[in-house]
């Protein structure tokens, strides 16, 4: 049975244009101790997605359907006080930005104490001794002096190893990692992402890492999702999605990555942008953009087509499964 | 310009605007009030600057609605026998020009001396800023009344009450450009560093077009917001200095000056003397810092959250 | 010197010794401090750039790359003129160009044009797209005809693929993509031959990189361009770039041709660098951790400028700043170790 499943999510924003739908249908799940990764560009609802499951869409969006069912309780429908002891507990989150977790007037020791007391009930000499533990888990040389330090004090890196020590503390059964490197360098990032695989691996916890970058995707998940204005576009294992894409967005994502053409030569770009929410063309809101684009692409909505252990939303892959039976 | 028009049509100014009360109502007052003052001579029953129309046996008159009102005087009229109406329509109207005119003036200072301080950094910042803090540290008033009191003195009532206006504009005018220089240096500091400032600097543009092309015209917003204060501010201060009679003269009488010559028969039973424009003074500075409060909610959404 | 082969082609720009430092305290007063119970004034700076030469060859794309805070953007900014250096020169086409009067240097500005990293920030916004176009053609052509602005303007705008009939739009009406467009072609208007792009793509999605990229390489051939491109993304390196320069604590620490230094690198930074690009292939060597953490640029370690994190630092790294040696490779690198075949 799977840890996390998500069925028909949907979360909207009121605008004075109308509502503004920023994520629709989204169903995946997440095995206990399985890593899986959602991809897309900019404005494509990763966030939202991420943080619906915590219920923390930020005003004035709402969650207008769909469950979210943790271990068979639906965090959709819980009461603030219910979902207290799920959020931040059990399910805990890693921001692009550390300062979004940190207080900078509080001491990191500070906050992961009060942390662990409010959510384990714990002492605070135990919980110091707990915090320290936690920091030389991720690799902070002399967590016992880094302890009395302010967020300021760190580096980038050396923050969000803090962040992800904080998120560690409950042990939790899934972290949420949301661009959690983006802001760092890339042998920082290469670092904390081995981190993040190592902590995950040995303590069987279940990681959602959102991300832009599908090299990052390559190497970290076991499973992808792969979003396109608001909706899954695709979900498969990643290696089978990165070898052989199927939907034509996605394989233009992958083509476009300047390791996939020889130095010099023209990158293999997609045409156009994506749409904002706004103005989300009618049918498949890639058509404008594909290249095996028919006529039905242009009025209906593709669903779903399934294969063993993945899914594409493709009129042509659909097309082209059907003639190949 | 009809592409500027679209984009202020379409703008959220125009959105919040029509869905806030308190912004519609001060905003039509003070278009109500602007109007009527500005076409007193047109729409007023007598014309106060002209000694034929005053008759000093109407002196005293109380408004219409009381028992010894005279209907032809609807707010009554003062000790001259001027009728009330006429000369607050007439003193709305000074004192809104002054208002202005030294807004106009405090602001072509205060933006051209804080967009130097800004671009420019260094000395002459410090410089500048200096400058400003001991400007700052006098209050207008005291620096008015002592350059007033002094101009007064030395070029006799007569002369005074000629240029009055022009010196309640230039003091006033000149007293409050810090205020603008430092909002607008804050501003110029921020948009500095955005890139495309840089890109026209890379492009070879000179520091004055780059200052008030392309700078000035990113920090608008604030001075909008500080200019609409500002009026309220220098209203009142003409009519502070006009009360303690260092401003308008009593036959070229602003807000002020009929407050301040109504004052003296408020004890004999004339209140209305005072009464009416203190009434008109209190609203008009009162609808322009309502607007100016909401525009500064508009243009500065970061202040408005959390 | 000692290569003979690049002296044959002119330089179209040359970077000779380039030190830049910021002063972090102003005031006088910010700057006395008590020490041991005396009164000193204490200057402290971040040390940004510490001595980099550089050469630019025409129809060069030399990349620039190392990790955030090493100096790159200063250099751009020194180069394009918008900050004055410390000490050292810039030296375009056999002229020094930094100590020049602004209005002498103006022929210059022409020739050299600088592309920037936020899309949103780097167009103003109160501007339409037309005349932020317009403005370098009128003021770099005086006395230019308006058909003649237009005609430019209009030919700029289809070469990077934005609709002309778009002119009069403002900024906030186009997406990050289009908006960098936007500040590629007002870079162009002025037929520049050296374009300095301050991580152009940075900001932009994956699939709308690749079209900028694609760009800025058509420009580079019907413009005969020049790039100083700088970049923290070694895979956009090794695709676009001619030359790379690895830079690490605002010193070039790694100077070759693309292919060489992503074939065979030889300064450990840069073998570290190179180990940490995630790939989509899984065959990526292990990934060489460094040691510690960057040092700040205000009090820079002595000797060599890596040897706090570098695995092989011996006595003479730890006393000495060892300087760009050419190897037979043709690369150029400052290490010790390399230099003593004491590092692979
Ligand atoms: N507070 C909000 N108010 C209105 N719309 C919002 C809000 N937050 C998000 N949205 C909309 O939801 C869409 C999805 O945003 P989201 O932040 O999930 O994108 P993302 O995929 O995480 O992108 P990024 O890679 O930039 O983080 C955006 O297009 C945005 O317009
Ligand atoms: N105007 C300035 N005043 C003071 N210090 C500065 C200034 N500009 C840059 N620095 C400092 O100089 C160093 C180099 O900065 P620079 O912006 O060149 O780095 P960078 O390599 O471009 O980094 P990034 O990848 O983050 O853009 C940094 O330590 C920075 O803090
Ligand atoms: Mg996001
Ligand atoms: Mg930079």
């Amino acid at each position: 049975m799977p840890i996390l499943e998500v069925n028909n999510l949907e979360v909207r924003f009121p605008m004075r244009e109308g509502e503004l739908i920023a994520i629709r249908d989204i169903s995946f799940s997440i095995d206990r101790g399985e890593r899986l990764g959602i991809v897309g560009e900019s404005g494509a609802g990763k966030s939202v997605a991420a943080f619906a499951i915590l219920r923390l869409v930020g005003r004035p969006g709402y969650i207008s359907g769909g469950q979210i069912l943790f271990e068979g309780n639906d965090l959709a429908s819980l009461s603030p006080e219910q979902l207290r002891q799920f959020r931040g507990n059990q399910i805990t989150m890693i921001f692009q930005d550390p300062m979004m977790t940190l207080n900078p007037v509080l001491t990191i020791g500070t906050q992961m104490i009060e942390c662990l007391q409010t959510h384990k009930g714990m002492r605070r000499r135990e919980a110091r001794e707990l915090a320290v533990e936690k920091l030389r888990s991720v690799a902070i040389p002399s967590p016992e002096a880094r302890i009395n330090q302010y967020p300021h004090e760190l580096s980038g890196g050396m923050r969000q190893r803090v962040v992800i020590a904080i998120a560690l503390l409950t042990d939790p059964e899934i972290i949420i990692a949301d661009e959690p490197t983006t802001a760092l360098d890339v042998t920082i990032q290469a670092e904390i992402m081995e981190l993040l695989l190592e902590l995950c691996e040995k303590h069987q916890v279940a990681l959602i890492l959102i991300t832009h970058d599908l090299g990052v995707v390559s190497e970290i998940t076991q499973r992808a999702i792969v979003m396109y204005a608001g909706r899954i576009v695709e979900e498969g294992p990643t290696r089978s999605i990165i070898e052989q894409a199927r939907h034509p967005y996605t394989q233009g994502l992958i083509n476009a990555l300047p390791e996939r053409t020889r130095p010099g030569q023209r990158l293999n770009q997609i045409p156009g942008s994506m749409p904002t929410l706004m103005q989300i063309p009618p049918g498949c809101a890639f058509h404008p953009r594909c290249e095996h684009v028919t006529d039905v692409c242009r009025t209906q909505v593709p669903d779903y087509t399934r294969f063993d252990h993945s899914r594409v939303a493709c009129h042509w892959v659909a097309v082209q499964e059907q003639t190949s039976v | 310009m009809i592409r500027h028009w679209r984009l202020f049509v379409d703008s959220t100014f125009l959105y919040r605007f029509r869905r806030d009360k308190v912004a519609i109502i001060s905003f039509s007052l003070l278009l109500l009030m602007v109007m009527l003052s500005f076409s007193s001579p047109l729409i007023a029953p007598y014309d106060p600057y002209d000694p034929a129309q005053i008759d000093i046996m109407d002196s005293d008159t109380p408004p219409a609605w009381q028992v010894e009102g005279d209907p032809r005087f609807p707010l009554g009229t003062d000790a001259q026998g001027r009728d009330m109406f006429s000369t607050i329509l007439y003193g709305t109207r000074i004192s809104i020009t002054i208002g202005l005119f030294a807004v106009l003036l405090q602001s072509i200072l205060g933006i051209s001396l804080g967009l130097i301080a800004g671009y420019f950094g260094g000395r002459i910042d410090a410089f500048l800023m200096r400058l400003a803090d001991i400007q700052l540290s006098f209050s207008t008033l005291m620096v008015a009344i002592i350059v007033l009191a002094i101009f007064q003195a030395s070029f006799g009532t007569e002369l005074y009450n000629d240029l009055a206006i022009f010196m309640l504009i230039l003091v006033i005018g000149i007293a409050e450009w810090p205020q603008y220089a430092r909002t607008v240096r804050a501003s110029v500091l921020a948009e500095k560093k955005k890139e495309y400032v840089d890109a026209v600097r890379v492009i070879g543009l000179g520091s004055g077009q780059i200052m008030f092309r392309h700078i000035l015209p990113n920090t608008l917003s604030p001075i909008l917001v500080i200019s609409t204060v500002q009026v309220a501010n220098a209203i009142m201060s003409e009519a502070a200095l006009s009360f303690l009679g260092l401003g308008m003269p009593v036959n070229k009488p602003s807000l002020g000056s009929l407050i301040n010559s109504g004052f003296e028969y408020i004890m004999s039973g004339s209140w209305w003397i005072t009464a009416f424009p203190a009434l008109v003074l209190i609203l008009l500075v009162l609808v322009i810092n309502l607007l100016g409060d909401w525009l500064r909610d508009v243009l500065n959404p970061k202040l408005y959250k959390d | 010197m000692e290569n003979s082969n690049s002296d044959h082609k002119a330089k179209l720009l040359e970077i000779r010794d380039l030190y830049k430092a910021f002063p972090l305290s102003s005031g006088l007063l910010e700057q006395l401090q008590f020490k041991k119970g005396r009164l000193v004034r204490n200057r402290e700076s971040v040390k940004a750039i510490n001595g980099v030469s550089l050469d630019i060859y025409p129809g060069d794309a030399l990349c620039v790359v190392g990790e955030s805070g090493c100096g790159k953007s200063t250099i751009a900014r020194v180069v394009t003129g918008l900050l004055r250096p410390t000490s050292g020169s810039i030296v375009f086409d056999n002229e020094r160009i930094d100590h020049l009067p602004p209005k002498q240097q103006l022929p210059y500005r022409r020739r050299m044009q600088m592309i920037f990293q936020n899309p949103y920030a780097s167009l103003n916004p109160r501007m339409t797209v037309r005349q932020t176009l317009e403005e370098p053609v009128r003021f770099h052509n005086p006395g230019i005809a308006n058909g003649a602005v237009k005609e430019k303007v209009e030919e700029v705008m289809a070469s990077v693929g934005v609709d002309p009939g778009w002119s009069n739009r403002f900024p906030h009406e186009f997406s990050g993509g289009q908006r960098q467009r936007i500040s590629i072609a007002r870079a162009l208007t002025v037929d520049p031959e050296v374009i300095v792009a301050d991580e152009p793509i940075s900001a932009l999605d994956v699939s709308i990189q690749a079209q900028v990229l694609n760009l800025l390489m058509e420009a580079r051939e019907e413009r005969s361009l020049t790039y100083l491109f700088i970049t923290h993304d070694l895979s956009v390196v090794e695709h676009f770039g001619s030359r790379v320069a690895v830079m690490y604590l605002g010193a070039i620490c790694e100077l070759a041709d693309t292919a060489t230094l992503f074939g065979t690198p030889r300064h450990p930074y840069t073998q570290a660098l190179l180990s940490a690009i995630p790939r989509l292939k899984l065959d990526r060597p292990a990934h060489i951790k460094l040691k510690g953490e960057i040092p700040t640029p205000i009090d820079l370690p002595k000797g060599c400028l890596f040897q706090t994190r570098c695995l092989y630092a011996d006595e003479r790294c730890r006393q000495e700043r060892p300087d760009l040696k050419k190897l037979n490779s043709g690369a150029r690198v400052a290490c010790h170790g390399v230099e003593e075949n004491r590092i692979e």
